[in-house]
């Protein structure tokens, strides 16, 4: 009887090892069902997805999707309601400890302490996260050197601009070296050229860890990850490479094409042609016509386009897949817009790059 | 920044009270040890009601404001640790604010031969009085300041907990005779007889043990508290 009391809390201790050990070695972070309540409304549910070792994951989502929360319990800020969740193969709930020797968090609004010093934060910060006296130095001054800060190492903080903020903000999350950085919108309120030289460092960054980014701003992510994970609503919509995700939407393989004829007989072509579902056609500068086909799936329209110009003698300026964004994507899942909202949503930015269509039209 | 305005605002305060010292030395001889009669002044009691909840209302509101809270707990640290830093870091701050009396008790003892007035002892154990109020009151403005994120709130909290606190060693003065409970254990919570004691030179393990035991509630308090936010 004792025996069974005794052994019965040794037992749960080897399980919740042997479901640590149980995440393979490449994997750095596994979420499981993580389920986040609030009074009443669910920040997240059902949450589940995996990031390997030497990823740059773009964390997508419109406000209130459910990013931070899901960083903040990455982070061991605060647990989930259910569900587990891993990071460098140690469990966050149970082991908040050594996870967080492992990360580098920056907030979103990247909180810092503005009557400070850079270096002199920097060491702060470093000493919190358990480097001694002389390592924190060494590690400080790398930071500052990756980060491009040593310039203003010894300026105060809060009389540094925005971007060089924003670099404090991430000197200090890979000030201990960690295995994993979890930036939560690190370019918020960037100007453009501030972007794109963080964006570099981002990038430079995801040669030696693995990085989380959440972002709405669509470009970054396109630019900087080489997966996607799309949040909405508290529930993960899709995890998938961006050219992938953009394949999917360009599946249906719409076909955009300028021709020269008489606008009649093109709709009628169009419209009766047994390969198309759709066409739209709408005026362009020089008696071109823009025309848009979707196919039905599994066919190339191009070459049919091709030869029928060639048929009927009509002159054929332009002729390509129509090319989505990741911000086709995003909108498309976010709002579940169906395919034919999407795409004229696409025309009107289409007519809104060129000023004369309008003119033509009138 | 307003570290310093707080030491130069306990500066005036100690140093007006040094000088009605000062004149009381002028009149008459002394007849007490010099600590005794400063805390008759109440500057003592002005200086820890009024400093003590601007010293700490920062401690966890402002952390928690700036969101600088969310990197501090995202480090590997513990709860207690947070807890415990951010009271010593008050206390040093407190302690160093009583400086410039340590100065002019020392002052007025070298301007004075012999008698009471110059007794080391009553000297000693009035900075000890000194250290153990002050436990309690920064305790008391860290518990304060980790129930809100906004500083001022803070400040008027520990404010009010701290002169209610005080105002209980009046209610014992008033119900002096009354054999009845209440005043009984009013009795032991009354600070300016506790002080009365530590100046005079006595050190009574009941009010060192009421000292311990409040700052140990009200830290312990503080640290449920910023642990609060992983019950939520």
């Amino acid at each position: 009887m004792s025996d069974t009391l005794t052994k019965t809390p040794n037992q749960s201790q080897t399980d919740a090892g042997r479901q640590t050990s149980a995440v393979p070695e490449d994997v750095m972070i596994r979420v499981e069902s993580l389920t986040k309540r609030y009074t009443g409304a669910h920040a997240i549910m059902n949450l589940s997805f995996e990031v390997k070792k030497g990823e740059i994951v773009g964390f997508l989502g419109p406000n209130g999707a459910g990013k931070t929360t899901t960083l903040r319990i990455l982070s061991c800020f605060m647990p989930a309601t259910s569900g587990m969740a891993y990071v460098a193969g140690r469990n966050v709930f149970t082991e908040s400890e050594e996870v967080r020797r492992r990360i580098g968090y920056m907030p979103e609004n990247n909180p810092l302490h503005l009557d400070m010093r850079v270096r002199e934060y920097l060491k702060f910060r470093s000493r919190l996260k358990g480097l001694s006296r002389k390592a924190s130095r060494i590690q400080s001054d790398l930071a500052m050197e990756r980060c491009q800060l040593t310039d203003v190492s010894h300026k105060i903080i809060g009389q540094l601009s925005k971007g060089f903020k924003q670099r404090v903000g991430l000197a200090d999350a890979l000030v201990h070296d960690p295995d994993l950085l979890l930036l939560d919108e690190p370019t918020i309120g960037l100007d453009p050229n501030q972007i794109r030289s963080f964006r570099e460092l981002i990038k430079d960054l995801g040669k030696t860890h693995t990085v989380l980014i959440s972002s709405h701003i669509l470009p970054e992510i396109e630019l900087t990850c080489n997966r996607v994970l799309i949040m909405h609503q508290g529930r993960l919509l899709a995890a998938d490479t961006p050219e992938k995700l953009r394949s999917d939407l360009e599946s249906r393989n719409e076909v955009y094409a300028e021709i020269k004829a008489p606008k009649n007989s093109l709709t009628a072509f169009w419209n009766a042609h047994p390969d198309v579902v759709e066409c739209q056609i709408s005026a362009s500068e020089g008696g071109f016509w823009r025309v848009t086909l979707t196919p039905k799936p599994g066919t190339d329209l191009r070459s049919i386009i091709f030869k029928a110009a060639l048929d009927r003698s009509w002159e054929l300026r332009e002729l390509r897949r129509q090319y989505h964004t990741l911000e086709d994507v995003f909108v498309s899942m976010t709002q579940n817009v169906n395919g034919f909202d999407s795409r004229s949503r696409m025309d009107d930015h289409q007519k809104g790059t060129s000023p004369n269509n309008q003119e033509d039209e009138d | 920044m307003s570290g310093y305005a707080i030491l130069a605002v306990v500066a005036f305060l100690t140093g007006l009270g040094f000088t009605q010292l000062i004149h009381v030395f002028s009149v008459s001889p002394a007849e007490a040890p010099i600590t005794e009669l400063f805390f008759e002044t109440y500057y003592f009691w002005l200086i820890v009601l009024l400093a003590t909840p601007i010293l700490t209302m920062r401690s966890f509101a402002l952390e928690k404001f700036s969101g600088t809270f969310e990197t501090l707990m995202t480090t590997p640290v513990r709860d207690w640790e947070v807890t415990l830093a951010k009271f010593s870091a008050s206390m040093i701050l407190y302690m160093v604010i009583w400086v410039p009396l340590a100065i002019y008790i020392g002052l007025i003892q070298s301007h004075i031969s012999g008698g009471a007035a110059t007794d080391y002892g009553a000297w000693f154990t009035a900075f000890i009085g000194i250290f153990l109020v002050g436990c309690l009151y920064i305790s008391m403005g860290c518990f304060a300041s980790s129930l809100t994120e906004n500083q001022i709130i803070a400040a008027i909290l520990s404010f009010a907990l701290g002169v209610g606190l005080f105002f209980l060693s009046f209610v014992t003065y008033r119900m002096e005779s009354a054999t009845h409970w209440i005043a009984a254990s009013a009795h032991y919570v009354s600070l300016v007889k506790h002080m009365n004691d530590f100046v005079r030179g006595v050190i009574d393990t009941r009010h060192v043990t009421f000292y311990l035991t409040s700052t140990g509630f009200f830290l312990f308090l503080t640290w449920k508290t910023i642990e609060s936010r992983r019950w939520k």
